[in-house]
């Protein structure tokens, strides 16, 4: 079996389980997000009345941090209302951040957890040698009720990275490559395992990115076998008591995949699809309205690390707007301790609360009609931060503070120098 | 539950993501009338205009990708959509769908044999979809046990309460 499946079998109760079985599983942890006010209400409409564990729920006030429409607060008070009438002490208010990174940060994950979350991007928690998957909301209230929810056990894919990444280019830009290479919905219904000796040069942060973006190859969950990187960033932080699954010698993989990053330039995905991936000397020279550095995609303390680098001393092009986003709390006092947050306000920021922000087109650097976005977040799609008649691009947290400093796309390598 | 399903046809292309189906922005929204009054919005500002209950979204692969929002579900339900059809679906919008009672019919090359406004019906038994204006029939991929039984009990809700509600 492959260690995704001995996590879903142990979550079943099972000894093994088979590749498209389908299986009830305990869950571990779930999350719901201030979005989903219609969790709760499927979690009345299915008749609940108390929570089935309150001690493994979490609620994260992240989307909408801090209310900007009298229904986004009152939303947000119906959740907080709810943690307290039923002892969900896990309530992460508007000042903690993106639901991910805060489960991160509050050493909430750990290897063979089964973590479910009303957000897509729950793919990142692989990072971690977790099993953890989006749903929708009612999918979630199934399992406020019952503890418990139905998964299909998945194919997996492997993707192997080989050689060695060059010096200012980074695991979105590996990810992007891929899921241009493979197509946006090539990952649907399957798992993803990322292996090979470029994990090696990769930190916690950089593989969080790439099982992120996962979820936009339509992945139902990634995953990285746990090493000494993460076994060592996740000392002292979880107290929960965990096992490290091993995937058996001889699992066949549905498909797998090897690509060579040596050599490999920064990448782009152009309007408005995640997938229509090109090197970014194809897109150098566009003027961009906004550089959006942040979210659970690309707004970690690395991230605005590298920005500052960038950045340094230096003032953004009098033309664009470059937007930050801390992923959250604890990384904007990281990034306030260590001098990022001063280097990059100083070069012209506007930074914004840690969350969402712009990213899922509701506040806090909103695109007009016909602006150009550069982002280090997730999706290009049509309408995502705005008018449906912007462009967004993404790219590297390298290429968003190279395209603030220059005013249009560039190379980001020739800044990092 | 109707076994034979009939209504007209909206066709749409690859990738429609959960976005196009119901803007971010409107997502602080939570009663379904509302919602489904910004069905398909992203993509195609007409469709709430000219829906009828009980027509049908047809499109290319991977409908529903992206955001988790069950909002994409709700306001296809709310504004009548009566079944989709397409190649393949985004994971979370498929659980999503099937959850609220919508039937999601994986049906290869749908979206090349429908236009816009074509009136179409689905036997949800057989699979069978025809396409009443051209004349063409194609065969989808059959619902399975668990998805029928969903389905026929007016979507997963009614099931759990019946399994667990708490008295």
């Amino acid at each position: 079996m492959h260690a995704i499946e001995k996590i879903l079998a142990k979550a079943a109760g099972k000894a093994a389980v088979t590749t498209g079985e389908i299986v009830n599983c305990k869950v571990d942890m779930a999350g719901i997000n201030d979005l989903y006010l219609q969790t709760l209400r499927s979690f009345f409409e299915m008749g609940g009345k108390k929570v089935h564990d309150p001690n493994k729920l979490v609620v994260f006030l992240d989307h909408y941090a801090p209310a900007s429409t009298i229904m986004q607060a009152d939303n947000q008070k119906q959740f907080r209302e709810f943690c307290w009438e039923q002892g969900i002490d896990l309530l992460m208010d508007v000042d903690q951040g993106v639901c991910h990174q805060v489960m991160v940060d509050k050493g909430l994950v750990y290897p063979g957890q089964v973590l479910v979350i009303t957000d897509s991007h729950t793919t990142i928690h692989g990072a971690f040698g977790a099993f953890g998957t989006g749903v929708g909301a009612t999918d979630l209230a199934i399992i406020m009720v019952t503890g418990q929810l139905w998964f299909r056990i998945p194919e997996i894919i492997r993707i192997h990275l080989d050689g060695t990444l060059p010096h200012g280019v980074f695991a979105k830009d590996v990810i992007l490559k891929v899921i241009g290479a493979l197509g946006a919905d090539y990952g649907v219904y399957r798992g993803v395992e990322f292996t090979g000796p470029v994990l090696k040069q990769l930190s916690v942060s950089e593989r969080m990115a790439l099982c992120n973006m996962t979820t936009e190859l339509g992945a139902k969950t990634a995953y990285i076998q746990p090493d000494e990187i993460t076994l060592e960033f996740l000392q002292g932080k979880v107290k929960h008591e965990y096992e490290v699954f091993i995937t058996d010698p001889g699992y066949q993989y549905a498909a797998e995949h090897t690509f060579d990053v040596t050599g490999m330039t920064p990448q782009i995905a152009a309007p408005h699809s995640v997938d229509n991936v090109a090197p970014v000397a194809k897109y150098a020279g566009i003027p961009v309205n906004q550089a959006f550095l942040g979210t659970c995609t690309g707004g970690r303390a690395e991230d605005l690390a590298i920005a500052a680098k960038i950045l340094q001393g230096k003032k953004i092009n009098p033309r664009t707007r470059f937007i930050v986003v801390p992923a959250s709390k604890a990384v904007l006092l990281e990034a306030m301790e260590n001098g990022t947050m001063k280097t990059l306000v100083e070069a012209g920021a506007t930074f914004v609360t840690p969350g969402c922000a712009a990213c899922l087109g509701t506040h806090e650097g909103m695109l007009a009609a016909g602006e150009v976005c550069i982002t280090a977040s997730s999706r290009n799609f049509p309408g995502r931060m705005g008018s449906n008649k912007a462009n967004i691009y993404l790219g590297s947290p390298a290429a968003v503070a190279a395209a603030a400093l220059t005013g249009k796309i560039v190379d980001p390598t020739e800044y990092l120098k | 539950m109707q076994q034979i399903l009939k209504g007209k046809a909206f066709v749409y292309g690859p990738n429609i993501d959960t976005d196009q189906i119901y803007p971010g922005r409107f997502l602080d929204l939570t009663d379904p009338d509302q919602v489904g009054k910004h069905a398909m919005e992203g993509a195609d500002p007409n469709f709430v205009k000219e829906v009828q209950p009980g027509d049908l979204i047809v499109a290319s692969t991977n409908f529903g990708c992206g955001s988790s929002r069950e909002h994409a579900a709700v306001t296809l339900k709310a504004a009548g959509v009566g079944a989709i059809l397409a190649d393949s679906y985004g994971r979370i919008f498929y659980r999503n769908a099937i959850n609220l009672g919508v039937p999601l019919i994986v049906c290869p090359g749908v979206s090349q044999q429908v236009k816009r406004g074509d009136s179409l019906s689905v036997d949800l038994t057989t699979g069978t979809v025809t396409n009443e204006t051209s004349g063409v029939s194609l065969q989808a991929q059959p619902l399975s046990d668990y998805v029928m039984n969903i389905l026929a009990s007016g979507g997963i809700k009614p099931l759990i309460k019946q399994q667990y509600g708490q008295a």
